[in-house]
């Protein structure tokens, strides 16, 4: 008894040591490998391959911070977390950033101590339904069973939807995608509600996607972005700068295909030069190498070609750019200037 | 000539502390106390720096703020604007639900298994004996994922219900068994059903007082009252009785199928049923093995000895064998007992709102206040243990061996 009430406090404690710790850049540099945490794995998103390779847009992120910091887009240690544990996993220290489509809200950036870096992907939470069941809007799902991940942003959305159309539907919590992806094959739901991207991803990875459809109601707003925690603002910025680094490198036209060139000597455009380390002293500030920012966009590609590649039309899971496209072309994504 | 004289009183002298064996052992544990204390000041201490560094604080207002999501069983009133204390409450009641069921299923599991081991018949001797290793060396978590898979994977779904031609029908058109669950008629109480509940309660007051009474009579004049039908016909003869001259005011509301689910009639939720059964099976082989240690605690002689007094073997079971078994089987079952209550936090795998689900799950992650929930459910499942422990050791007392 003695024994065990030591052990579980000794946990307490030091889940909460490494919550102090600042100067996460120092650590990951020692360390020479950078702790990503990522889903348990959403195709397109962050999912292993057979060969047991992290793949995805969220990945892409994960592997441009390492090349960024530490010149190899190999150095990532993955840690897949669920929607409970991602959190706990960030705060006491175990991970360094969490990029794993999560919802940007007020009292995560407030209460919980953490700093959204950036939006990655402007999303928003929609619904999938098989098509027998002939629903062709969430304003007919009255009386509905729904497959819901629990601690998520969408579990209360889901709740207030129904509530301010007052429908009644039965929610069946789930842990993880997977989970919640055999339950509604099953027929155990007659729902399942996760961001839009989310449903397109998953009904990707079914055998016949074709038999099921996403409802046009999109009921809320979702930014998603990488995030860190409070209190550690060197290393915020150099995750936030590598991240608006991909979406300015896709704004100037700079791709994995051109970098080397543009790279090897300064051009014309004075804002990719000071981007890509040929004039001025950017990486210098941010505590990191001249060519950061080419390292980190050679790790992957631009964010046009990270979303092309990973989750875009040509790719099963298809999601037009929409939000998603540049300011230039009408979208949302808009990087500071690099100055 | 000698004289005995008592031994000079030692004074204490406080090298003693370490020297005589009377004071040692206590030197050393106040030594130990004073250590422990020590490091777990210390922990603590480091805690709330820690917090205070990271910018936190240890603090429960979050209990009476609105919880904002929905929970698919609820014993008492929840609607998603309902407190995260709420949220609590609901799971509370729903981890003693489930525990008590799963309590009063692995005993009699546990009892049948146990007795019918050591039956002299090979082919149900050696099921028993396979029920209880296959499931007492596979952890309970796989079991419960297991038996939720079959449910959910081999039961019809609620539309296979639908339709002229339908894959599946209900049985006696009221009970549907789905992957959601089990659709029962559920009873609607019109005025004058007390009448009929309360001659019901009374019942089966009277059955246990009619079986005192044959106790009594059997043991005063050996005499032997038959008490299977009698208990039968005290049990539901009243109650039925008291059911028509009140006019019949039961009435029973049964399940359809209306839009996605069925609709009216009593849902007993999937996952309820998939962690029942689980906990219920898995303890139930532990609890075999105690029954069947407490019967080969009791010397074989008593079995004999009841047996040349031309009792069956039933009897014999019931009335020798099985009241002397107790005392040896009631303290493990205590730990069985709790260990259910405690597995039934496993019913997050499952979908099942208990209070790990609620609030150690969704609430802490909702609000991201980890220590305060986790604090909050390691009182409860303490106070819950304690509490299951206290009553099991009354009952312990009644039927131990009573040494005059």
């Amino acid at each position: 008894m003695k024994k065990s009430v030591f052990l579980g406090a000794l946990t307490v404690a030091g889940l909460t040591a490494g919550a102090a710790a600042a100067a996460t850049l120092d650590d990951v540099k020692a360390r020479g490998t950078l702790n990503c945490g990522v889903t348990t794995g959403l195709v397109g998103f962050a999912a292993p391959d057979s060969n047991g390779n992290w793949d995805g847009f969220d990945v892409g992120v994960c592997r441009a911070v390492a090349a960024a910091v530490l010149g190899d887009p190999q150095a990532v240690e993955f840690v897949p977390t669920t929607g409970k544990t991602r959190f706990t996993a960030l705060a006491s220290g175990e991970i360094d950033m969490l990029a794993r489509n999560t919802t940007w809200t007020f009292s995560r950036d407030v209460d919980l101590k953490f700093e959204f870096v950036g939006i990655n992907y402007y999303d928003g939470q929609g619904f999938m339904v098989p098509k027998e069941l002939g629903v062709s809007s969430a304003k007919d799902l009255d009386g509905a069973t729904v497959c819901i991940q629990t601690g998520t942003t969408t579990e209360l959305n889901l709740a207030d939807y129904f509530r301010k159309n007052s429908m009644n539907y039965e929610p069946v919590p789930i842990e993880t995608n997977a989970e919640a992806q055999q339950q509604y094959l099953a027929g155990a739901c007659d729902v399942y509600t996760t961001d839009a991207s989310g449903l397109a991803a998953t009904r990707a990875a079914f055998e016949d996607p074709s038999a099921h459809v996403l409802l046009p109601e999109i009921v809320s707003k979702e930014p998603l972005g990488p995030l860190v925690r409070h209190g550690d603002n060197e290393w915020g910025d150099v995750v936030r700068w590598t991240l608006n680094a991909l979406i300015a490198a896709e704004e100037l036209g700079v791709t994995s295909a051109n970098i080397a060139d543009m790279a090897s000597s300064a051009g014309d455009s004075p804002e990719i030069n000071r981007l890509l380390g040929t004039e001025g002293n950017l990486g210098e500030m941010l505590g990191l190498e001249a060519d950061w920012a080419v390292k980190a966009i050679s790790a992957g590609g631009n964010y046009g070609e990270l979303f092309e590649k990973n989750i875009g039309e040509t790719t099963p899971i298809g999601l037009a750019r929409g939000l998603n496209a540049q300011w230039t072309d009408g979208g949302l994504l808009y990087s500071p200037p690099f100055r | 000539m000698t004289t005995i004289t008592d031994p000079q009183q030692e004074s204490f002298r406080p090298s003693m502390l370490l020297n005589d064996t009377r004071y040692r052992s206590y030197t050393f544990q106040f030594i130990a106390l004073m250590v422990l204390i020590g490091i777990i000041a210390y922990l603590g201490y480091n805690l709330v720096l820690n917090l205070r560094a990271a910018g936190l604080n240890i603090s429960y207002e979050f209990l009476g703020e609105p919880a904002g999501y929905d929970i698919n069983q609820t014993l008492v009133e929840y609607t998603s604007r309902s407190s995260h204390l709420t949220a609590a409450i609901v799971g509370i009641l729903n981890t003693l639900l489930v525990a008590f069921l799963a309590c009063v299923t692995a005993t009699i599991f546990g009892v049948i298994a146990g007795v019918l081991r050591l039956s002299n018949n090979w082919l149900v001797r050696k099921l028993m004996a396979g029920y209880v290793e296959a499931f007492r060396n596979v952890p309970v978590l796989i079991w419960i994922i297991i038996i939720f898979t079959i449910m959910t994977a081999v039961l019809p779904a609620p539309r296979a219900f639908r339709g002229e031609d339908a894959d599946a029908s209900m049985i006696l058109g009221s009970v549907a068994f789905t992957n959601r669950g089990v659709y029962v008629p559920m009873p609607i109480w019109g005025p004058g059903s007390m009448v009929v509940v309360v001659t019901f309660i009374l019942s089966i007051v009277g059955v246990f007082a009619y079986r005192a009474y044959a106790k009594k009579l059997l043991f005063d004049t050996g005499r032997l009252l038959p008490t299977g039908w009698p208990s039968l016909a005290i049990l539901f003869v009243p109650s039925i009785l008291m059911f028509f001259i009140m006019g019949q005011p039961i009435s029973l509301d049964f399940p359809e199928l209306g839009g996605f689910n069925f609709r009216g009639g009593l849902q007993i939720g999937a996952p309820l049923i998939a962690l029942w059964f689980a906990l219920s099976i898995y303890t139930g082989a532990f609890i075999a093995e105690n029954v069947r240690a407490g019967i080969l605690a009791v010397s074989k002689g008593q079995t004999e000895a009841a047996a040349s007094l031309g009792l069956r073997p039933r009897r014999i079971m019931n009335l020798v064998i099985l009241p002397q078994a107790l005392r040896v089987i009631i303290p493990p079952l205590i730990s069985q007992y709790l260990n259910i209550t405690k597995n039934s936090s496993l019913a997050i795998a499952v979908g099942y709102a208990d209070i790990t689900a609620t609030l150690g799950g969704i609430t802490l992650n909702q609000t991201g206040r980890a220590i305060e929930c986790v604090l909050l459910l390691m009182l409860f499942y303490l106070l819950i243990s304690l509490g299951i422990s206290a009553v099991m050791n009354v009952y312990n007392n009644a039927v131990r061996l009573k040494e005059r």
